[in-house]
């Protein structure tokens, strides 16, 4: 089991982000930034778990990590995203959208543009406005995309002051979560059950696809897409359920794994090893799933700490029209490889992970029980 | 109305306060109702369980809370109990009842009992001991299986579990020290040093709990860990000891002595002897003396554990030993040196010698232990308190009065366990630590089911006031639901009040919520909360999540009147938003007649759309005939029915255009006559009279067609 680090901060941690490394640099992971929740006061934090002027090699301060800097937040801050290296964008749930400095050299972070009520209700029969928390934004420089719960979706561009474009009534309920699928496409996920997919390339109001669970509209709550194979989605549920998309085809997901006992609030692939993927819910638990075919003896069974027990594994067999020559481990869907062997990483059930994230050999999941946990040994 | 916030200001009502919150209160609002005390929620808000015994007395006088900014002496006051907070404020009554209404303080103070919640440290307390406690709760559970071995087992969980919360207890303590360290302001950092000395004297209580009630360590390993207690908390000597053996010569520092009195003092004879035998290597003349004393030392004989050595064979040695540090003593061997003479006195357990260290001593446990040490090193658990109160007696000579900590330690060594549990309840500020404690004795089966005279039992009740207090904080509330669960009686009561009033900022904390009240099949509350949120999503005009909302708390009655709303936008528009999920009902479709109606002509209108007009007539014609449709509505159903009705070939049956034609009689005839019709009125009924013309028109006319159709039909 790899050693994972706790540290109590007095706040809960609603989002846990990664900085991302240079491209094309050797460096691993050292820079990770979060947003709290329900807090009288809320912040955006940037902590290192960098060595620091190398503290005793045997001492415990060894995988501590450190607060670099932080700033307050107006709001619950609802998602988190690292625009660049310097930029971090912020959605808070009084329906503004900020995007925070980081200034190294003298390890301040400060505002550097925001968007104030871009997420709003419109009161009938009034012209009036009430701000409506945004719950999601994802960037892919120069554009920022956030949905909210007034069922909006917003394109920024850093250097603009206004909304580039806004789809008002993009849903009729709330938006849960967004991702970027192809360039000029994003993917969003809805509290009815349902995956859109909207093309910026076109006018007008409506999704250029809707996929979504049958039957019971179970809320979707977080999405993200293959790193490398852009047709493949994974989406978490509020029953804890973990669903694989493939986009290109049906209107249902490809497998329905059952997974966490209470809502599923993120979920990652990792974005080198994307054979690994990584949960945290509600329930308080976190799960490694590994999907690549090369570990050896493989068992569809359970760890956790020790014991196993059978997991529960079902897929709805959508394999008549699949012909690939590169079939993804998660679309798979012949008997014999559809085995995922699944790790809970957290020690001991504490209350709701809210968020994860993952970058190279290191983890950082952040908790309504107050506490950041980092691993920087995920693979060891 | 302003509100006015003190985490810090306006705080003081802690346990202590308000072991007479009553007359604390009542002295706050004089003239305010009287029903006020009585009111304060099934007595767990009101202390008066402290009275155990006693009923007649206070144990202390209830400490008065001076609010700034109000004055009681001109205004009465009034106040109401809330689940954790107290409400006060002005009344525009005077004082002497004279009819001028002065403007009144426009503000509502909110008084806070439990102030350590609002401590940013103390948090990290709050959430990890959080966790070590429902560990705690979950060890009955894992145990079943394993019978033969439970007893033990628990055992060892039961320490383990005391020394986790008192090494987070200890984390906290150092952070704050670091904290009050670095503070700039001295008023801010003499609140944390007050603060430090608060969570040592809670880590130093607990663990003498643990020593005496936890782990039970009978006569001989009894004094080993009092001994380890001792050192763990007078912990100065470890930076004397590296100061001294830091220095050039360690025999020439000025406090050399009192590091070795310290030392034997505290029973680290081993390190007492190193420092000897460095005194002994620089000064010939007192080498003989030193290595006598080392001998000495070093031939005590000690329990050590794991050896079959019984205690009777312990005492005759002890015994022997003791004789021969004596025989010295009255042989004069370190007449010569005082400081080595005071020291062979000392490990005599010479009273008057130990007393003249009183200085080095600290404090009268510490005393105690030394004292057992040297002459009663068996003691045995019962005989402690005897030694504690002479112990105490002797160090404090009649010059100062215990305080409250002596008494709570001196309640420990008595055994009394509430007794400790009820002066911890007073003297400390928070009800972290006698909530946490009581549960891990209650846990320890110490607790004999001491039942008060109102609510459930000593354990639960403190459990209820602290997860009282958590739910009064602003994000400290996650915490609180864990530990209303654990308690039997009333906390399920206690949750359903608290969690009504979690203010639901965001759909996804109201999600938490949510899913806290559904793990706990709290119904009412589920219904509520979906209630809330929908009524919230129309006033926002989010109809779509309006009616999700509805159907996940399955309120027919809102899902009517949020399709109400669809189908009147419907008629304003002319066509329907939300398709998304209108479309996507499926069987949640049944909740409401309304809804069903919502979802049935919606799909009527895809059918007309895909120009499956047979299927759209007939879905049309049963949504009347079944009474689905609200009468309302018929009119538009009709005018619907219009553009089948002229189409080139025949859609609705004999049978149907029959239907159709009762239906629109049945609408006309009902229809109540107008007394007055003004000018609007008569231009509305007007067009009302065009479309009813137009219909029967049509409908006569398709009724031709097809008895001509179905007659040729038959007939071929």
């Amino acid at each position: 089991m790899e050693e994972i680090y706790a540290k109590f901060v007095s706040q809960k941690i609603s989002k846990t982000r990664w900085r991302p490394v240079p491209a094309g640099s050797l460096q691993t992971a050292e820079t990770f930034a979060t947003g709290s929740w329900d807090n009288e006061e809320n912040r955006v934090s940037l902590w290192s778990i960098g060595d620091f002027g190398n503290l005793d090699s045997d001492g415990g301060f060894e995988g501590d990590h450190q607060l670099l800097c932080d700033i307050k937040h107006h709001g619950d801050v609802m998602d988190l995203q690292f625009f660049d290296q310097e930029r971090i964008v912020a959605a808070s749930s009084t329906g503004s959208v900020t995007l925070f400095l980081h200034h190294p050299n003298n390890q301040t972070l400060s505002v550097g543009q925001q968007w104030t009520a871009a997420h709003y209700h419109t009161s009938p029969g009034s012209l009036s406005c009430r701000s409506a928390p945004c719950t999601g934004v994802v960037c892919s420089n120069p554009e920022i995309v956030t949905v909210g719960e007034d069922g909006r979706i917003n394109l920024f561009r850093a250097d603009h002051k206004e909304a580039v474009r806004t789809i008002d009534n993009a849903d009729s309920s709330t938006l849960h979560a967004v991702t970027f699928l192809r360039t000029p496409e994003i993917l969003t996920v809805n509290s009815i059950g349902q995956l859109k997919i909207w093309d910026f390339r076109q006018q007008g109001n409506e999704p250029s696809q809707i996929l979504s669970l049958t039957g019971d509209r179970v809320p979707l709550h977080c999405v993200d897409r293959h790193p490398n194979q852009q047709h493949v989605v994974a989406t978490g549920g509020q029953d804890g359920m973990l669903s694989i998309w493939d986009v290109r085809q049906g209107t249902m997901p490809v497998s329905l794994l059952k997974a966490h006992e209470a809502e599923m609030w993120e979920v990652h692939f990792h974005p080198s090893n994307p054979d690994h993927l990584f949960t945290c819910s509600e329930d308080g638990s976190l799960w490694h799933w590994d999907a690549s075919t090369d570990a050896p003896e493989k068992s569809s069974l359970f760890h956790e700490g020790g014991r196993s027990s059978i997991f529960l594994f079902h897929s709805i067999s959508n394999q008549a029209n699949v012909h690939q020559s590169v079939i993804s481990s998660w679309l798979s869907t012949d008997p014999a490889k559809d085995r995922i062997e699944i790790t809970s990483l957290l020690p001991n059930r504490t209350l709701s992970v809210n968020s994860l994230d993952v970058l190279g050999p290191c983890l950082v999941c952040g908790t309504d029980a107050e506490a950041i946990y980092v691993t920087r040994q995920l693979f060891s | 109305m302003a509100e006015r916030r003190g985490p810090c200001g306006i705080g003081g009502f802690g346990p202590a306060g308000s072991t007479g919150g009553a007359r604390a209160g009542s002295s706050l609002a004089t003239g305010a109702e009287p029903e006020a005390r009585a009111r304060s929620f099934g007595g767990p808000a009101n202390s008066r369980w402290l009275r155990l015994g006693a009923m007649e007395e206070l144990d202390g006088e209830p400490t008065v809370t001076l609010i700034p900014g109000v004055n009681s002496s001109k205004k009465q006051m009034c106040f109401d109990w809330g689940p954790g907070e107290m409400l006060v404020c002005e009344t525009s009554f005077n004082k002497k009842e004279k009819s001028e209404t002065v403007p009144g303080c426009p503000v509502i103070y909110i008084i806070r009992k439990d102030v350590d919640v609002y401590s940013q440290i103390l948090r990290k307390l709050f959430n990890e001991s959080h966790g070590i406690f429902v560990g705690l709760q979950r060890i009955e559970e894992e145990l079943t299986g394993k019978s033969r071995k439970a007893h033990h087992f628990i055992f060892c969980r039961l320490v383990r579990v005391s020394k986790n919360y008192r090494s987070v207890i200890r984390a906290c303590m150092e952070e704050m020290h670091q904290v009050a360290i670095a503070a700039k302001d001295p008023a801010c950092s003499r609140q944390f040093s007050s603060q430090v000395s608060i969570l040592s004297a809670m880590e130093l209580i607990w663990n003498l709990c643990e020593i005496l009630f936890i782990e039970v360590a009978p006569a001989g390993p009894l004094l080993l860990h009092l001994l380890d207690w001792v050192r763990l908390h007078v912990c100065e000597v470890d930076n004397l000891l590296a100061d001294v053996l830091g220095s050039e010569n360690p025999r020439k520092h000025e406090s050399f002595w009192k590091l070795v009195t310290i030392l034997v003092l505290q029973g680290r004879l081993d390190e007492a002897r190193q420092m000897l035998s460095k005194e002994a290597d620089s000064s010939p003349t007192s080498a003989g003396m030193c290595r006598i004393l080392g001998d000495l030392m070093r031939t005590m004989p000690v329990l050590s554990p794991g050896t079959t050595q019984t205690l009777t064979e312990l005492e005759l040695k002890w015994q022997h030993w003791h004789e021969e540090c004596e025989r010295h003593l009255q042989d004069g061997t370190f007449a010569s040196s005082p400081h080595l003479e005071s020291l062979c006195k000392i490990m005599l357990g010479d009273e008057a010698a130990l007393l003249e260290q009183k200085e080095l001593l600290n404090n009268w446990y510490h005393f105690l232990v030394t004292r057992l040490l040297y002459s009663h090193p068996t003691v045995k658990p019962i005989d402690l308190h005897f030694y504690a109160q002479s112990s105490l007696d002797l160090f404090l000579g009649g010059e100062s009065s215990p305080e409250p900590l002596d008494n709570i330690l001196m309640a420990a060594f008595e055994f009394d366990i509430h007794q400790v549990i009820k002066e911890c309840s007073i003297a400390l500020s928070n009800w972290w630590f006698v909530a946490h404690l009581t549960d891990l004795l209650d846990h320890c089966k110490l607790l004999q089911s001491h039942n008060l005279y109102f609510g459930s039992n000593m354990r639960e009740f403190l459990l209820l006031e602290y997860a009282s207090g958590l739910f009064a904080h602003h994000s400290l509330w996650q915490l609180g639901v864990d530990y209303f669960d654990y308690c039997p009686e009333l906390g399920r009561v206690s949750l359903e009040l608290h969690i009504e009033r979690i203010p639901l900022s965001t759909e996804q904390k109201a999600l938490k919520v949510l899913r806290i009240c559904e793990q706990r099949q709290m119904t009412e509350q589920v219904r509520s909360i979906c209630k809330i949120l929908a009524m919230k999503a129309v006033r926002n005009n989010r109809l779509g999540s309006a009616l999700s909302w509805s159907i996940r708390a399955k309120d027919a009655a809102f899902a009517t009147l949020v399709s109400d709303r669809f189908l009147r936008d419907y008629c304003e528009r002319g066509c329907f938003s939300d398709l998304d999920l209108i479309d996507n009902l499926g069987p949640a479709m049944m909740l409401s007649d309304r809804l069903t109606f919502l979802g049935k002509y919606r799909e009527f209108h895809r059918l007309y759309g895909e120009k499956r007009f047979v299927d759209a007539a007939s879905l049309l014609l049963s949504l009347m005939t079944s009474q689905i449709a609200p009468r309302s509505f018929w009119m538009t159903l009709l005018t619907d029915a219009l553009p089948l009705l002229e189409q080139k070939q025949v859609i609705f049956s004999a049978e149907q255009t029959y239907e159709l034609m009762r239906c629109l009689e049945d609408l006309t005839s009902g229809r109540p006559v107008h007394g007055e019709p003004d000018a609007q009125r008569l231009q509305d009924d007007d067009i009302e009279t065009t479309k009813v013309e137009m219909l029967r028109l049509a409908l006569a006319r398709n009724l031709a067609r097809a008895i001509i159709k179905e007659g040729s039909l038959e007939g071929s």
